[in-house]
């Protein structure tokens, strides 16, 4: 809460809010997670609160590229950045190549986790591409880009729980999808 | 081959026809349905596990903005203190009825505001006091409490002189076996919106069964049940957590007539371990006796659970005892233990999943004791007929479950010696169990209306709760009415559908798929020579024969293979593999997804899973994913399920259900695989660090003694 300057408390902010390329002007309350504010402000009801604590990976959307737990990001804080959530990861009509594998190979059962893990992927996709290293990775020098194996998908993903575990498929998609990915950017 | 030039839809793999919609976020589950002037109403839950609520002070959060006001015992309307559930009356549904607390975690407040951060903000201020009173949490099968459970799933078995024969036996295993308090932990937290209009109560609610629920809703609320319309359309998983009427939907309803207005009410994830139930702790007792050649001569299965005073409940562990082996005298007993605790709630497998753990860790015993292959002793003891029941089975495909298991697994090349296979700080062993879950149909109803485009609308209150049920019935539907699936247009997730099971005790498809399959067969007969739009309806409760000659079950073998780590106690599962017989398969891809993540749900019970209460306050510790584990991508290696043929003879179409088995008989083969690497025993699951750590330790301890 902060002091307007003629004595009133002032709780709602208005914020600028760039999400899958198109800009909103919102007035949110200045508790509000950019999770909330997607989904209730928004409408973008894709991105799914699973723990609102940052536990289970299932808010995750991509913040300037890289993924973020929308639940533990206060919406205000996202102010002018590029937000990503699963509705734009397909481009006009078109499943991108990740999303089309998970669907064939089966990559999720209730698909409550599925945004976070789509959107969680394409952002560890490109962490890949840019050489990070994981805790698994053997050799971690910079100039090596680590290659990307099952384990490696796997210690990479584990921060997106899926209870209906279809982690096996999951990683398969993932895999699958990841050469593609890379042409697609 | 079919008019529409189809082969048949049953037997193929599909991918899920609302794929799309979950991999584009346009799905809308229960929280994602935008609702004209919504209000949000925020749980306030009980921190003593046994008392008196001497005042709620909810003053501040009344001040604060945007809050419509505060509903508890004081003021919310009466409910049905006779409601109840599958088990009978529940106690525990009449919700903020008087200032009895009787555990903790009740909801016993809810603040209802414009935004859910205001309700949030003004629930953290109400002030709740109480009179405290001594609790007893601390569960055991020797509680002075415990009493016999219910018998509701039929009698024990009783077979044979069971004392005579455990005399008489060369070898008595006499194990006692303990796993704790399991939470479901569906990825989607319940969460209901609800409104009334004009004497109707309207509801969205993540549940595993909206016909069920609404006649729960509509006796809790006195209403006509036909007045209580509830939908599920898309559910973030349930696992049996989300059988039963949750806090979420009562509450929401109280408040939304209290308010005159829509609320929603989305419990948080800690609220969904404390104030929704679980799986019980269970205590059992297993004694085998066997001759020296390993045939079995009396089988002895006491098994004992937690449960609440306010509702009935079965955690049916004795399942396995009483048809997975052959044996003289079979003897099961099961016990409830009443404390002061939330009431549990069937958990994926429910009896079977614990039940076999301690089960088929006992046989493993008889085994090792005996020095007999543990696949060969399973195999040995193989029952002609239902070793209590004496009925024929209607299909036993077990031991070609276990032999295909074997041969994939490469089980015939195993040293049976324990803690032999060392690689660096790890040791390696591998372990099999076996699982018999049994099977049949709930009464389901289903319309089919054949319509004048050639399309068929199919409309049953099924659920998919992640099973892939929406898929499965429509290659159901298309099939039985001889056309192309793309013929099917599938109505479900509404208690306005009519009477249908829910998706549970592994028979939501197969109940529904049974009622698809005679609706359209009726249809098919009202269609010669008519013209559409032609409709036919039926309910399988005439049909279905509650007292068949045959004894109906599904079955796996569980093959696993471990390692554990020396030094820091971790044990990692390396390969698990599931064979299963669960009756003529509707879509491949879906069913082994189903059981795989059946068996990883197991992996995390015999690894992970461990539900904590504080002793003093009778508080759950372990109240989120941070102090409750379940596996991550990282925990879970190349898993393979498959199924030997199989054809269920008392469904028409030859369907069981196969929902739950995967969860069953993993716990057991992983701890038969630790055993084997390690040499220690586990009775108590998880196998966490801790304790292999400490086991390990006591046994290095002379070895070590020695080299210094």
């Amino acid at each position: 809460m902060t002091d307007n300057g003629r004595g009133e408390i002032e709780t709602r902010s208005e914020i600028s809010l760039r999400v899958n390329d198109v800009d909103y002007r919102v007035a949110v309350d200045n508790r509000r997670t950019l999770l909330d504010a997607v989904r209730d402000d928004l409408g973008l009801t894709g991105t799914k609160k699973g723990c609102d604590h940052g536990q289970c990976g299932a808010c995750t959307v991509l913040l300037g590229g890289r993924r973020v737990l929308s639940c533990l990001t206060l919406a205000v804080a996202a102010e002018g950045a590029a937000v990503t959530t699963v509705e734009g990861l397909a481009g006009d009509g078109e499943l991108r190549p990740i999303q089309e594998a998970f669907v064939r190979l089966d990559g999720f059962q209730c698909g409550f986790c599925t945004p976070g893990q789509l959107c969680s992927a394409v952002g560890m996709l490109a962490e890949h591409a840019a050489g990070w290293p994981s805790a698994v990775t053997r050799d971690g020098s910079p100039e090596r880009t680590p290659e990307l194996t099952e384990e490696e998908i796997r210690e990479r993903m584990s921060g997106n729980l899926c209870r209906c575990s279809a982690y096996p498929s999951i990683v398969r998609a993932i895999l699958e999808a990841s050469a593609r990915e890379a042409v697609a950017g | 081959m079919n008019p529409d030039g189809i082969t048949a839809a049953v037997g193929e793999s599909r991918p899920r026809i609302e794929g799309r919609l979950k991999v584009t976020g346009a799905a809308r589950y229960t929280a994602d349905v935008p609702v004209a002037g919504l209000a949000h109403g925020w749980v306030v839950t009980a921190t003593v596990s046994r008392g008196r609520i001497r005042d709620i002070d909810a003053g501040e959060a009344l001040a604060q903005p945007g809050v419509l006001g505060v509903l508890d015992h004081r003021n919310a309307r009466r409910l049905n203190p006779d409601a109840g559930q599958y088990f009978g009356p529940d106690r525990s549904l009449p919700l903020l009825q008087d200032e009895v607390v009787a555990y903790a975690g009740r909801p016993i407040a809810l603040v209802v505001a414009e935004t859910p951060e205001q309700a949030r903000a003004a629930a953290a201020t109400v002030r709740v006091t109480y009179d405290a009173e001594p609790h007893d949490i601390e569960f055991s099968l020797a509680h002075p409490a415990a009493r016999p459970a219910s018998t509701l799933f039929g009698p024990e078995a009783d077979t044979g002189d069971l004392e005579a024969e455990l005399a008489a036996s060369a070898l008595v295993v006499d194990e006692v076996y303990h796993t704790p308090e399991e939470n479901h932990s569906a990825m989607e937290p319940h969460v209901a919106t609800a409104w009334w209009q004009d004497g109707h109560l309207h509801a969205l609610d993540s549940d595993q069964g909206p016909f069920g629920i609404s006649q729960v809703m509509a006796s809790l609320f006195l209403i006509d049940p036909e007045r209580a319309h509830i939908r599920a359309e898309h559910v973030g998983g349930g696992f049996g957590g989300k059988t039963v009427c949750g806090p979420q939907l009562i509450l929401a309803a109280m408040a939304a007539e209290h308010f005159g207005r829509p609320v929603r009410v989305a419990l948080t994830r800690r609220q969904v371990f404390l104030a929704t139930g679980s799986r019980p702790p269970t205590e059992q007792r297993v004694r085998i006796g066997a001759d020296a050649d390993g045939r079995f001569r009396a089988v002895h299965h006491h098994a004992a659970f937690a449960l609440s005073p306010l509702a009935e409940y079965i955690e049916w562990c004795t399942e396995q005892a009483r048809t997975l082996y052959a044996a003289p005298a079979i003897r099961t007993e099961l016990t409830a233990v009443p404390l002061d605790l939330l009431p549990p709630c069937s958990m994926r497998g429910p009896g079977a999943t614990p039940g076999s753990f301690a089960f088929e860790s006992a046989v493993d015993e008889v085994a090792e004791r005996l020095g007999i292959d543990p696949l060969r002793l399973r195999l040995l003891n193989q029952p002609e007929v239902g070793p209590v029941s004496g009925r024929p089975f209607s299909s036993r495909r077990l031991v070609a479950c276990l032999q295909e298991g074997a041969r994939r697994f490469g089980w015939a090349q195993r040293d049976p010696r324990p803690r032999v296979r060392r690689e660096g700080d790890l040791l390696v062993g591998t372990g099999v169990a076996a699982v018999a879950f049994i099977a049949g149909v709930f009464p389901s109803s289903a319309t089919i209306t054949a319509e004048t485009d050639g399309t068929f609308s199919v409309r049953i209150g099924a659920t998919d709760i992640g099973t892939g049920a929406r898929t499965a019935l429509i290659a159901v539907a298309a099939d039985a009415l001889g056309v192309g699936v793309e013929r099917i247009r599938m109505h479900i997730g509404d208690s306005d559908l009519g009477m249908a099971a829910g998706a549970g005790g592994s028979r939501g498809t197969t109940s529904c798929a049974f009622a698809i399959v005679e609706t359209a067969k009726a249809l098919r007969e009202k269609l010669a020579g008519a013209t559409t739009p032609v409709t036919a309806s039926v309910d399988t409760t005439p049909l279905i024969n509650w007292r068949p000659d045959e004894d109906r079950y599904t079955y796996s073998a569980v093959f696993a293979e471990v390692t554990v780590d020396v030094a820091t106690g971790e044990v990692r599962v390396r390969r698990l593999l599931g064979m299963f017989a669960v009756g003529r398969v509707i879509n491949p891809l879906l069913a082994r997804s189903q059981l795989i993540g059946g068996m990883i749900g197991g992996l995390s019970m015999a690894l992970h899973e461990e539900g904590v209460r504080d002793p003093v306050t009778g508080r759950l510790v372990t109240a989120d994913f941070a102090g409750y584990h379940i596996s991550a991508h990282a925990d879970v290696p190349g898993i393979e399920a498959d199924f030997v043929a199989d054809y269920e003879p008392q469904d028409p179409s030859g369907f069981n259900g196969l929902g739950e088995i995967g969860n069953a008989g993993v716990a057991a083969a992983i701890a038969n695989a630790v055993w084997h690497a390690t040499g220690t025993r586990h009775r108590t699951l998880p196998i966490s660090l801790g304790r292999v750590v400490e086991s390990v330790a006591a046994q290095d301890r002379p070895q070590a003694v020695g080299v210094a």
